[in-house]
């Protein structure tokens, strides 16, 4: 049957329609006089690829929607399909300026899926690391608040510290920045003497160098009339988006996992955790600066008292063996081969693991079918619960002052967009 | 022989000078319009050669303050890394991006170089001084308004910054650009009327009677000290230095007005914004300091008095340096409370003691002012450190151990 002439016609299909704002406004929400701000995901001060959607009027912000996941990797389900000792690398990238601590969390929360434990030593060298991490993601944070308020100064004063941080974890581990240091059941290395003395020398003299930031920041006049009574978050609001961290200390409330519900070795070392008063972005930042001096005396105290002993479980169905062993022994030739080809049988189950990273709260909830994989596993990022209080905080404010509270919630997005 | 060899040479050098002189009753000659023209172009290429040396003097001082080298490379001490920058900036894509109100555009960056450097035009350099101490002071133009001609022409800059942030049709150059706008209006009206208390007690617009004035009364600064230090801190607001960089903060704004800019054009914004610090340097060192006088030292040649100008403006221009690499970034509102709420008040109150003690002959009148400037400063010290007190004792700590949240 022929086609009716008018069904040849030549003429252009009909347009297709226009695609959809990728984040709307309210329903029949008309900007008017407002304009619509796109700050991000390329704003040199989202660190990272945080997107605000900004509705401005004049220079003040009435509407704040941020939008993440722009990178987003798929950490969870990576985990899912490649298995507890597999999965270890993976966590370096989550909150990237603090791996160690990352490791060592993923760790404890692989142990406690096994049911085993690290030796002593091996707790002790993982609550150094901890700390050092924190201590480096602060001086980090710290850096990068100070540049986005204008004090560029202090970002590479910060930085020449963090060198020496770094310089540690590439003596211990190898590497400076993907460290991959903890084993399920332990570490990969043993720390040396002289690394310990080191570090202890540095930690030392740490709040010496706090003194000189703090002499650059504390009581300068414009740094504290950008960030006093800034980005105010109330002990209620803070509790009710369930912020942790430096964030949720801020604002007046004394919870610490490593103090309120111990892991490592925690429990024995004398320490304080500093709270804020009003809840604003310079009570986050003087307790970002008390939590540097308090971590350098946990390592001082941690070094005091490390154990001898191996660091390393002997828990040959569940950690993986030296590899030297493996290169002379019979039985870890054969479970290093096993392990490592998701032949491990973990108890059926499911955990809850948790531990104090510089950000806040990370917690590992792992649902265990048996195997060498986790049937689900669920990461909680600190940064991505902290994120979500902007859009309570921010309206009200002038745009600059969103770069201060951003600096001072400090988030990491490798580790919020998972 | 000997004598040949020095008188010939004077002579004939004598004569060179003669021709590029006025004519004996005081007509303009072919030989001075060129020797003008010379002058003004050696200037211009003095300051285009002292932006790009603070260029690297930026780079190189911030480098010294923050604990690392900076650029070293090229030439000695990286002395010419401006030029490796100017070839870099010249051989960039200069790109002009559609959606931008090409006109306007490309214009902005040109009106905001030009004003900057034909201010130079009014600021006397060095000059002669005859025996009953009268220093007369060489400049390009001497102009008997000069004082108004260097406001009206800081006040055209702005345009420049305005335009290119609204040509730009990007929303974070136009909010650069407003913001530029709004700090330059309040901030030029501070910078004025810290000024006028200069011409009241000088009684002259000229730049060069200013100059001659404090040499023979003392430098300004002591009997000012309010006036130089508005003076001072508005011209870092006009020059967009931090702590008052609003219009370009690169933290908020993405280097705001000029975010759309590249190649040249970017260049010439960077070259406007270290010309103008040049200038508010030149006029902070002439209208408060004593330009190129120094205690008699002026007297010996008129190149030493070159010499000594030019230590004041690099000191000034190392403190705008100094100051950049130290200090947070003000917020927009608190830059305009500082502006309208304190410095123009202030400045108020200056003129009008100022004028009541000429007018009344009270010179002692002027020299309450200093007094009471440092006494008010040591007590809003004072008050600032017991504020601190008061706000930074220890942060509390979490109960012990074991305790729920």
């Amino acid at each position: 049957m022929s086609v009716p002439p008018e069904q040849l016609s030549t003429t252009a299909p009909p347009a297709p329609p226009a695609p959809e704002p990728e984040i709307r406004l309210d329903a029949g929400d008309d900007p008017g006089d407002r304009m619509v701000l796109n700050m991000g995901p390329q704003h040199p001060s989202t660190h990272g690829v945080l997107r605000l959607v900004l509705e401005v009027d004049g220079e003040r912000v009435v509407k704040c929607t941020p939008d993440v996941g722009y990178l987003h990797r798929g950490k969870e389900k990576i985990g899912e399909s490649l298995g507890y000792h597999r999965y270890i690398p993976y966590t370096d990238r989550l909150d990237y300026l603090a791996p160690l601590a990352n490791n060592c969390s993923a760790a404890w929360a692989f142990e406690k899926v096994c049911g085993i434990q690290a030796p002593p030593r091996a707790q002790v060298i993982r609550v150094i690391c901890c700390e050092l991490a924190r201590m480096s993601a602060h001086l980090l944070g710290l850096g990068a608040y100070g540049m986005d308020v204008g004090a560029m100064t202090v970002f590479l004063y910060t930085f020449t510290e963090r060198e020496r941080l770094y310089n540690f974890f590439e003596a211990l581990t190898g590497a400076r920045f993907t460290t991959t240091y903890a084993r399920i059941g332990g570490l990969a290395y043993d720390a040396k003497d002289e690394w310990l003395k080191d570090v202890r020398e540095f930690c030392d003299n740490f709040h010496k160098q706090v003194d000189i930031w703090e002499n650059l920041l504390t009581n300068n006049r414009i740094w504290r009339i950008r960030n006093e009574g800034v980005g105010v978050i109330s002990r209620e609001l803070a509790l009710s988006y369930g912020l942790t961290g430096p964030c949720l200390r801020g604002s007046g409330v004394g919870y610490d996992v490593r103090k309120d519900r111990p892991y490592g070795t925690y429990a024995d070392y004398d320490f304080d955790v500093p709270i804020g008063r009003h809840g604003d972005s310079y009570d986050r930042y003087l307790v970002r600066m008390e939590e540097m001096r308090q971590s350098a005396r946990i390592v001082v105290q941690a070094i005091d008292s490390i154990p001898d002993g191996p660091v390393l479980a002997d828990e040959p169905k569940y950690v993986l063996p030296q590899k030297q062993d493996v290169m002379t022994g019979m039985e870890q030739l054969i479970h290093q081969f096993m392990l490592i080809t998701g032949e491990m049988d973990t108890p059926k189950g499911e955990i809850h693991s948790h531990s104090e990273n510089p950000k806040g709260e990370a917690g590992y909830i792992i649902r265990s079918e048996g195997g060498a994989a986790p049937w689900r596993l669920k990461y909680r990022a600190p940064s991505f619960v902290n994120l979500q209080v902007l859009k309570e905080i921010v309206p009200g404010h002038l745009i600059a002052d969103i770069v201060a509270m951003l600096g001072s919630i400090d988030f990491v997005m490798g580790e919020c967009d998972k | 022989m000997m004598d040949l060899l020095t008188i010939v040479p004077a002579a004939f050098l004598a004569s060179i000078w003669d021709w590029f002189a006025l004519a004996e009753d005081g007509s303009v000659t072919f030989g001075w319009a060129l020797g003008r023209l010379l002058l003004l172009l050696l200037i211009v290429h003095i300051i285009l050669i002292l932006s790009a040396l603070m260029v690297w003097a930026e780079r190189r001082v911030s480098a010294w303050m923050q604990d690392r080298l900076g650029p070293n490379r090229v030439g000695p001490e990286g002395l010419l890394q401006p030029l490796a920058d100017l070839g870099k900036f010249m051989f960039k894509e200069d790109v002009i991006p559609k959606h931008v109100n090409k006109w306007m555009y490309t214009l902005a960056p040109a009106i905001t170089v030009v004003p900057a450097m034909i201010m130079f035009a009014v600021i006397p350099y060095t000059g002669t001084v005859d025996e009953e101490g009268v220093a007369t002071s060489w400049q390009i133009a001497n102009l008997d308004i000069g004082a108004l001609y260097v406001l009206a022409v800081a006040g055209l800059g702005v345009y420049g910054i305005t335009l290119g942030g609204w040509a730009s049709n990007s929303k974070y150059s136009l909010l650069g650009g407003v913001r530029a706008s709004a700090q330059m209006i309040s901030y030029e009206l501070s910078l004025g009327l810290a000024i006028v208390p200069v011409i009241l007690m000088t009684g002259s617009l000229n730049l060069g009677d200013m100059v001659n004035w404090q040499s023979q009364n003392g430098w300004l600064i002591l009997t000012q000290p309010l006036a130089f230090f508005v003076f001072l801190t508005s011209s870092y607001a006009e020059t967009n230095r931090l702590p008052f960089d609003m219009p370009e903060s690169e933290t908020e704004l993405v280097a705001g007005y000029h975010t759309e800019y590249s190649s040249m054009k970017f260049a010439l914004f960077f070259m406007a914004e270290y010309t103008a610090m040049a200038v508010g340097a030149a006029l902070a060192v002439t209208l408060f300091l004593g330009g190129w006088t120094f205690f008699g030292l002026e007297k010996i040649h008129w190149t030493v008095g070159v010499l000594i100008f030019s230590v004041k403006v690099l000191f000034f221009m190392f403190a705008f340096i100094w100051v950049r690499w130290t200090i947070p970034r003000f917020r927009y509102d608190q830059l305009m409370r500082l502006g309208w709420a304190i410095f123009l008040p202030l400045m108020l109150v200056n003129i009008m003691m100022t004028a009541g003690a000429l007018a009344l002959g009270w010179s002692w009148l002027l020299w309450i002012l200093p007094v009471a400037l440092l006494g008010t400063a040591f007590f809003v010290a004072w008050l600032g450190w017991k504020r601190d007190e008061d706000r930074y004792q220890p942060l509390p700590t979490s109960p012990p151990a074991g305790g729920e949240a």
